[in-house]
């Protein structure tokens, strides 16, 4: 009988491999999920190869674990609109949808532009016509803005593909700050050291990014501008500076500082302006602040009640006592909010092995994510229906994405290294 | 088509901010200074000047010898086991006033990488509190937190964690 049940469920198991890039490979499990077979036809005018426009908004599809794109490489030559659809073709591929389009370059400014549109089979019902441009070095976005498009037609989630990622690389004491775009694609450094780096956090408009870094031998925070690259020291007091978290408005931090003894969180000012504001004040370890959504609460980690737990506090009543949201385990860590601040996503120990945590803060009632041993880190995707966390495989540290249903689960691998510390990015 | 949505690149601010080695900054000092480099790696940091050289010699014999405490998992108490380990630096350190220790507190892999770091800085902060009761001076320890990032075994297995969870005495000039 037990064995049945597991023939079925690893029949219920679709198992996708996607090569990311070069140095990433992308496994896709999703569980019980209808995948929707979609056909992105290549559009006219369009580079060739991997790089093609309707092969990133494929991809991007794919990756979301809800689509089954069809291979429609040989589809000769790429109609330009729906006049030019062999329908039949698709219809007998059971494809749901179809996208057909044409790309425009306009030499004189670098420009590209995607015009196209999602028909539903087998209808052909039009459900979108539209048109995104950018400039040609950013033609992979502007895929990524038409795969958002669609997502939200289909499936009502929120864009998230147009989206970046940033993350910590590590080999040996080589340690690198690194951002690219939701699919591992244009991957760019933005510090390279030999001494730990811990925390990077978006700034709300995603134009800079505070982190963690040992380059003068202990913590301390700074916000770095990306497309500049230049950065400034935020938090460099007595002892450790660390835990940055931006409130919503991007002009404060919250840091986590032990100036005046233990590890206590405080607010600084972006540009130095002001002196540090200790918001809390406990016998314990207070850490990994976050701030809700709308900026009236802070979530934090602390241990006044013996194990790390996880616990909230309205700053307009930083007096008060804060409310203790995690129970059920002696050790519950690093809270962050969903975007829509519904949800709360946590570390917490279970036996020896330390899981990603979903709770819905209006019932309280909490969910494990994974079940692999040394999970990290979690961040919610922007349309806050995925989560991408650290976690070890094969004792590497690689990254992985679970959608907040369960259903569908990513690994993201890279050849050498630990890669840790994500951090899912708001929309471009 | 293939070029980099940004350019990321990385200034040398911080490397000028370490040519004042002197003490922390009690404002934050936003930093301006040369146009950005492409994605340039970290300048060389410049090291604190090293004033003092004077520590107990390496594999001395009994509790001067040693220069780890371990703890059990999340806990920062000193245990009896290590109490001699510290009595005899508090020793050393009382005798002799111009020596100076680094307390450096380490953490196991398990669990968040901030938490950890508070963690490592209450294993430093509970060896500092024993030694300043037995009356060494305030100006000979200083203590720094490593968090989980420093291990001195990369394994992942129970001995391997107990191995890491550690405060590291460090005299300077060593």
């Amino acid at each position: 009988m037990k064995n049945n049940l597991l023939v079925f469920i690893a029949l219920l198991l679709a198992l996708i491999q996607v090569p990311v890039h070069a140095d990433m490979t992308l496994e896709i499990v999703t569980q019980g999920a209808q995948l929707t077979p979609i056909a992105v036809l290549p559009f006219a005018g369009d580079g060739v190869g991997s790089h093609q426009l309707s092969a990133v908004i494929a991809a991007d599809l794919k990756r979301s674990g809800l689509f089954d794109p069809l291979d429609t490489r040989g589809v000769s030559p790429a109609p330009a609109d729906v006049e030019g659809v062999n329908w039949d073709t698709w219809q007998a591929q059971h494809a749901n949808f179809v996208v057909v389009g044409n790309i425009q370059e306009e030499p004189a400014t670098h420009h590209v532009k995607l015009n196209f549109r999602l028909v539903e089979l087998p209808n052909r019902m039009a459900h979108l016509n539209l048109s995104f441009d950018g400039s040609a070095d950013q033609y992979r976005m502007v895929a990524h803005h038409a795969a958002d498009a669609i997502l939200e037609n289909i499936t009502g989630y929120k864009g998230m593909f147009s989206s970046r990622i940033a993350y910590i690389t590590q080999h040996g004491s080589a340690h690198s700050l690194k951002v690219a775009d939701s699919d591992g694609f244009n991957e760019q450094s933005m510090l390279n050291t030999n001494e730990p780096i811990l925390s990077p956090k978006w700034s709300p408009d995603g134009q800079r990014m505070a982190y963690v870094t040992f380059e003068l031998n202990r913590p301390m925070v700074v916000v770095q501008t990306l497309a500049t690259g230049v950065r400034h020291v935020v938090a460099r007091y007595k002892g450790s500076n660390s835990a940055p978290a931006w409130t919503p408005d991007g002009r404060h931090l919250a840091v986590v500082l032990t100036k005046d003894g233990h590890s206590q969180i405080y607010r600084v000012s972006i540009d130095g302006s002001q002196a540090p504001e200790r918001l809390l004040s406990s016998g314990g370890i207070d850490t990994e602040p976050y701030f809700s959504p709308d900026g009236q609460t802070l979530y934090f980690t602390s241990d006044r009640d013996g194990g790390p737990q996880i616990y909230r506090i309205a700053l307009s009543d930083l007096r008060g006592s804060p409310e203790r949201l995690t129970f059920g385990s002696n050790y519950a860590v690093s809270p962050r909010l969903s975007p829509d601040g519904k949800q709360l996503a946590y570390i917490q120990r279970d036996g020896g092995a330390f899981h990603v945590m979903l709770m819905d803060l209006a019932t309280k009632q909490t969910q494990p994510m994974t079940d692999t041993p040394l999970d990290e880190s979690p961040t919610f995707a922007p349309n806050g229906k995925y989560l991408l966390y650290s976690t070890q495989d094969g004792g590497r540290g690689v990254l992985a994405i679970v959608s907040t249903d369960g259903r569908i689960r990513q690994k993201l691998t890279t050849q050498t290294g630990d890669v840790y510390e994500p951090v899912w990015g708001p929309l471009q | 088509m293939k070029k980099a949505l940004l350019a990321l690149a990385v200034t040398s601010v911080l490397a000028a901010c370490s040519s004042t080695p002197t003490e922390e900054t009690s404002t934050p000092v936003a930093q301006k200074t040369a146009a950005p480099v492409a994605v340039a790696p970290a300048q060389p940091m410049v090291k604190e000047p090293v004033t003092v050289s004077l520590y107990p010699a390496k594999g001395v014999g009994g509790a001067l010898g040693q220069r780890t405490i371990h703890y059990a998992f999340d806990k920062y108490t000193v245990t009896d086991e290590y109490m001699p380990v510290v009595d005899a630096h508090g020793d050393f350190l009382l005798s002799h006033g111009a020596a100076k220790v680094t307390l450096q507190g380490n953490c196991d892999e398990r669990g968040s990488r901030e938490y950890n770091l508070g963690l490592g800085q209450r294993r430093a902060d509970s060896v500092r509190k024993i030694l300043m009761a037995k009356g060494v001076k305030d100006s000979q320890i200083e203590t720094v937190s490593f968090g989980k990032e420093k291990p001195v075994n990369p394994g992942h297995n129970a001995a391997a964690w107990a191995e890491n969870r550690r405060t590291d005495i460090v005299y300077q000039g060593e």
